[in-house]
């Protein structure tokens, strides 16, 4: 089957690659652009772990194919930091030990930036349903809630 | 000196620093086992059995070989029990090899029956569907039960040990029995017998990433393997010997791993790799599908079991037998002697006698899951303690108090206990504001307590200083949860140099002596005693360099606070000489300074831990919700409080899946039903609470600073403590797990 040729950005990079119409977007992100932050680890969509955002909006890239990526702005892990600046969520996932294996943590950090983007004052059970879809076998979510509620008030004292 | 006395001596240990990994776990920097590619890399795929159990008449391969992508098909003609490699693998070796690839017989769905390597992962799926296989397909059995049955299909004869008694089914292939006094004596001292069965399905460890590995081996025999692995000289040691080759030729290096919990203390995919990469000559990738890892993958296993204790008014246990009958999938393994061991272990028994079986049936090949065998056993005992205080009367922390095994106590497994914290989780939780708080109508709050034995296991670390006063440190225990951070506390603790001046590694097989796997709760314990060993080692010679420089014996310097500084007034007056200062000029003084340790430590120290759960049942829908949930577990000492913490809130929340939603379902066909995360749920954020933990430290005398293992405990009394909430909240005593909605609505029904 012949391979499609596909340009996009990602994290702000003008990118190209050929791909199979039948490799999703995670394959292509992983395969093609050696940007492994993304992770797989269902290919069905039910465990969050390549969540990326297309257009500012959260998607599991495992469920999208690569050709749709055509002209699109995706925004992945690799991009949460500015250089060497870590995102407050970064930061605060290290301070709180909101990891164990860490495996699980680029979709959430990718899903819980989404969140305060769109709700900078997220309740409890707002910040663990909007995480519903992400799962983490290692933490019991304790540590991980605790530390997006922290960056969130953190986030809204600097604005 | 007693241990506790000594708390206000550390500088490092009890801190909380930042890992050292965080930067990379968090950038998506970190390496896993799906992360690495090599130039001229295939991709595998495995085909597998769609029957539960099937004799393999023929299998075709020539299609997929003729097919230009295709560059290797492998079967288990590939692998090592054949006479042209190294005939005659046995016992375990030759399980998982059998696991690996199959055999004469496809033993339960997803066994594995051939693997191709192809140009691209497309083409080796697409190449599976090229190769026919001829099955007869033959009677099946899941269900532990019916696979001790008389008329239930053999799964293999002669699988059985000198344990099993005489007329058994030859599916049961393990037995144990132990236990002390006279039971049947006890319960006629009783005031109230309650005799009561229980089962629990299998649940997967559900780590997130799926196995995988990156696998390079050569016509000479020599290898290389990168792996997402709890252990990888277990690996080293099980491929070199599925493929017939010397360990020492095949150097494995573990990747990050993306959680295991005992489901990656053993290899499924990674022999499978090196066979197809020896036959194209060239680098093979394998990863796993997440249905793969459902379906091939060691899941817990499933029990049945019958309890009867007996119980004086004051609540005094006077006899307790359990029979606990463990399903371990087509392989001999399944911990039935583990759970028949640890269900009594928290108390203190006169009478008491445990039996375990353990039993094969179609099903895949069971592998650890965090302290297995002993959350299936608790559930069971756990309960018919909560249903005997119920109907005495008596406060369950009480009787537990009561009856609790202290220092000093016979175990009900044979060893008499040394210094052990039961009693002060138990005291904890009862002073624990949960206890006493108000709960609403329809909640109910339950308690259970847990055990687990910890292990020791053969341990290798080496430290090496640097000129400029750093230090690097390689252990062998794969870091599933934060252990560098653990290690470099200890080391620094010793040294005396600053935590951030401590690099890390996990080193390869080839570059340190051997280690076993992270597992048994051993990693902080054991891989943190030899880190403190071979530190000290480290410091001994730091000294004498320092007598050297001073003129003055070895032994009149003594280590303080990072510095060489005389051992007293008559040793010499000199200012103390930093670290650094040492090993600036190492290279003259003796040449490089570093610190060894390799030993197979004892002194584990056994784990207790009591949970406190508060659950509401919804009588129109059946589903349970858990309210509020503390964790209070004895860590001997907790070297970085957040990583224990992480430990008592992530193996309850495995335990609350496996009370409530977890599950393997088999059809009538044997074919397992759920084997995505849309149908086999783990919880997710919305469906738990915080989980509150209080760490007890009654210090383990058995290492250096009295650390606990903690990693599995906390997943030992959540299935009970559930178990007693809702029995509390909804007024149904529910014996089978997990107690889904239905189950729950049909006990409701039940009960009028």
């Amino acid at each position: 089957m012949s391979k499609f040729h596909v340009s996009t950005q990602v994290n702000g990079d003008a990118v190209e690659f050929l791909c199979d119409p039948r490799e999703t977007l995670l394959d292509c992100l992983r395969d093609k652009l050696n940007l492994t932050g993304t992770k797989e680890g269902c290919g069905t969509g039910d465990c969050g772990a390549c969540s990326v955002t297309v257009e500012g909006r959260l998607v599991c890239s495992c469920l999208m194919l690569g050709v749709e990526a055509e002209g699109k702005q995706i925004e992945t892990v690799e991009g949460i930091a500015d250089g060497d600046m870590l995102h407050p969520l970064q930061k605060k996932f290290i301070e709180y030990a909101a990891l164990q294996c860490g495996v699980c943590t680029p979709g959430i950090l990718v899903a819980a930036k989404s969140l305060l983007e769109k709700n900078p004052n997220p309740t409890e059970e707002e910040t663990r349903y909007w995480l519903a879809g992400n799962l983490c076998r290692c933490t019991g979510y304790d540590k991980i809630i605790r530390a997006v509620m922290d960056t969130a008030a953190e986030l809204r004292e600097a604005s | 000196m007693a241990l506790d006395d000594r708390k206000s001596e550390f500088n490092f240990v009890g801190t909380r620093p930042d890992r050292p990994d965080g930067l990379d776990k968090v950038t998506g920097r970190a390496k896993f086992g799906a992360d690495a590619y090599a130039p001229g890399m295939l991709h595998g795929a495995i085909l597998r059995s769609p029957h539960a159990h099937a004799r393999i008449i023929k299998i075709d391969a020539s299609k997929a070989e003729a097919h230009k992508d295709v560059k290797a098909v492998v079967t288990r003609a590939d692998f090592s029990d054949k006479p042209e490699f190294k005939p005659g693998l046995e016992g375990e070796f030759w399980n998982v090899l059998e696991n690996v690839m199959a055999g004469e017989k496809a033993l339960y769905d997803g066994h594995a029956i051939a693997a191709v390597a192809a140009t691209s992962a497309l083409a080796a799926r697409d190449a599976l569907k090229l190769i026919e296989v001829e099955y007869e397909v033959l009677p099946h059995v899941t269900d532990v039960d019916k696979a001790m049955a008389p008329d239930a299909p053999v799964i293999r004869e002669g699988a059985a040990d000198y344990s099993v008694p005489a007329g058994m089914h030859p599916n049961v292939v393990r037995y144990h029995e132990s236990g002390h006094g006279e039971v049947e004596a006890g319960f006629a001292e009783a005031d109230l017998v309650i005799e009561d069965s229980f089962a629990t399905e299998a649940t997967h460890q559900g780590y997130i990433e799926p196995h995988a590995c990156l696998a390079m081996l050569g016509n000479d025999g020599k290898g290389e393997l990168w792996c997402t692995t709890q252990g990888h000289w277990y690996a080293q040691k099980y491929c070199a010997a599925a493929l017939g080759i010397e360990t020492a030729q095949l150097r494995v290096t573990a990747s990050e791993i993306g959680g295991g919990f005992g489901g990656k203390t053993t290899v499924f995919i990674e022999p499978v790799a090196l066979a197809l990469s020896r036959k194209a000559n060239r680098p093979v990738k394998l990863v796993m599908s997440r249905s793969e890892v459902f379906r091939a993958t060691g899941p817990t296993s499933s029990a049945s079991m019958d309890i009867k204790i007996g119980m004086k008014k004051d609540g005094t246990i006077t006899g307790a037998q359990g029979i606990f009958r463990l399903q371990g999938g087509a392989f001999p393994g399944a911990p039935g002697d583990m759970t028949a061991m640890c269900g009594f272990a928290p108390y203190n028994l006169t009478n008491v006698r445990q039996v375990g079986y353990d039993v094969m049936a179609n099903r895949p090949k069971q592998a650890a899951y965090r302290a297995p065998g002993a959350p299936m056993g608790a559930f069971a005992v756990e309960s018919v303690i909560d249903e005997l205080c119920k109907k005495l009367g008596l406060d369950p922390i009480d009787v537990r108090l009561k009856n609790a095994a202290h220092e000093g106590t016979k175990a009900n497994y044979g060893p008499t206990y040394e210094r052990i914290g039961l009693v002060e989780t138990l005291e904890a939780a009862k002073a624990h504001p949960h206890y006493a708080a108000p709960l609403k109508p329809g909640q109910g709050r339950g308690i259970s307590c847990g055990f687990w034995f910890n292990h020791g296991g053969e341990t290798s670390v080496s430290l090496a200083l640097s000129e400029d006063g750093s230090a690097q440190l390689m252990v062998g225990t794969p870091d599933i949860g934060g252990s560098r951070a653990s290690m470099a506390l200890m080391a620094a603790e010793v040294l005396g140099i600053p935590y951030e001046n401590i690099r890390v590694t996990i080193a390869d097989t080839a570059t340190l002596g051997y280690n076993d796997v992270s597992h048994g709760s051993r990693v902080t314990y054991a891989s943190g005693l030899a880190t403190i060993k071979a530190a000290k080692h480290a410091v001994e010679k730091l000294c004498e360099r320092a007598a050297v420089k001073w003129g003055i014996p070895g032994d009149a310097v003594k280590w303080e606070d990072g510095c060489a500084v005389p051992s007293g007034p008559n040793a010499g007056d000199f200012d103390p000489m930093p670290l650094a200062d040492i090993t600036a000029d190492m290279g003259a003084t003796g040449g490089p300074i570093s610190g060894h340790f390799e030993a197979t430590p004892e002194g584990a120290g056994v784990s207790f831990g009591t949970h406190i759960v508060d659950a509401e049942v919804d009588p129109e829908t059946g589903k349970t919700s858990v309210i509020r949930y503390t964790v209070i577990q004895d860590a001997g000492k907790a070297i970085h409080p957040d990583y224990v913490e992480g430990q008592f809130q992530g193996g309850a929340a495995q335990g609350i899946g496996w009370a409530l939603n977890e599950e393997y379902v088999y059809g009538e066909d044997g074919r397992l039903q759920n084997s995505i995360f849309l149908d086999y749920r783990i919880p997710v954020a919305s469906d738990l609470p915080m989980i509150d933990t209080v760490i007890v430290e009654v210090p383990n005398p058995g290492h250096p600073f009295g650390v606990r293992g903690v990693g599995e405990t906390g997943i030992v009394p959540p299935l009970a403590a559930i178990a007693n909430a809702v029995s509390n909240a909804a007024g149904v005593r529910m014996r089978q797990l997990p107690m889904s909605p239905p189950r729950i609505l049909a006990a409701l029904k039940e009960n009028g």
